[in-house]
């Protein structure tokens, strides 16, 4: 079960607050305090994104972000339901433009130089990027 | 946290002072200023940062936006910079290359090609 689930309307200005959500339930999952400035821009990258793709999809659903803390690991995963253009495929119409795809690997390549485990999915009724990062688990204290 | 903009000339420059977080909501004010002083015919800006406390993709675009304005009339586009965190974000995409980077304005300024 996720630990924090987020909704938000697709605007710009909600951004900031899932990064500042992201990073909040980070820290107290435990992600390293110097690994933290990578999630929230990853998250924000993401996040972004998906403004953007429901933005020029005219979509009027929300973004979603899901935050899950696990055992030795955290994860975040960010869901659209923008249509996505197949990979490699072009042409298809009402699909994403190019310049629109440009930007969106702007986002994508930050994201995979700052997160080691990244997974994009992307089909015809949306996509989402999960990035997770190991957590230190807090000491036991021993009786 | 928004965004904060001042300029100032110095020289034959035009510094930008930016504070704040440059997001995907903020992006685009600054977008405007850079397009508004290259409009009005300042071709050398150094963009001061700071006092940046957050850039992500778009800010890098809007920067990049403005390196090719500026080129366009034979000006630059100098960064100054000494934040680890913010200099990542130039080193993972590989826009070190691309920037003229310095430690301080007046080093910025002094600057030549």
């Amino acid at each position: 079960m996720a630990t924090v689930e987020l909704r938000f309307s697709a605007l710009p200005e909600h951004v900031r607050t899932a990064r500042l959500v992201a990073a909040a339930v980070a820290r107290r999952a435990g992600v390293d305090e110097a690994v933290l400035d990578e999630v929230r821009l990853a998250v924000g990258e993401a996040c972004s994104r998906a403004v953007g793709l429901h933005q020029s999809g005219g979509i009027s659903a929300p973004v979603t972000v899901v935050l899950t803390e696990e055992e030795k690991q955290f994860s975040i995963q960010v869901g659209d339901e923008a249509r996505h253009q197949p990979l490699h495929a072009v042409g298809a119409p009402g699909v994403v433009d190019e310049v629109d795809a440009e930007e969106d690997e702007m986002g994508l390549a930050v994201i995979s130089g700052l997160v080691d485990d990244v997974e994009v999915t992307a089909g015809e009724d949306g996509g989402s990027i999960r990035m997770t990062w190991p957590t230190n688990p807090s000491p036991t204290i021993l009786p | 946290m928004d965004l904060s903009l001042s300029t100032r000339t110095v020289g034959d420059r035009t510094v930008v002072e930016v504070g704040g977080e440059i997001d995907v909501y903020t992006a685009p004010k600054l977008r405007e200023q850079l397009v508004e002083l290259v409009n009005d015919g300042n071709f050398h800006l150094v963009v001061d940062m700071e006092g940046v406390d957050f850039l992500d993709s778009t800010g890098l675009g809007v920067l990049v936006g403005g390196l090719k304005r500026v080129r366009a009339h034979e000006g630059s586009l100098r960064l100054v910079c000494n934040q680890e965190r913010i200099l990542k974000i130039f080193r993972i995409t590989g826009l070190t290359k691309v920037f003229p980077i310095h430690s301080s304005v007046d080093e910025a300024v002094a600057a030549t090609d």
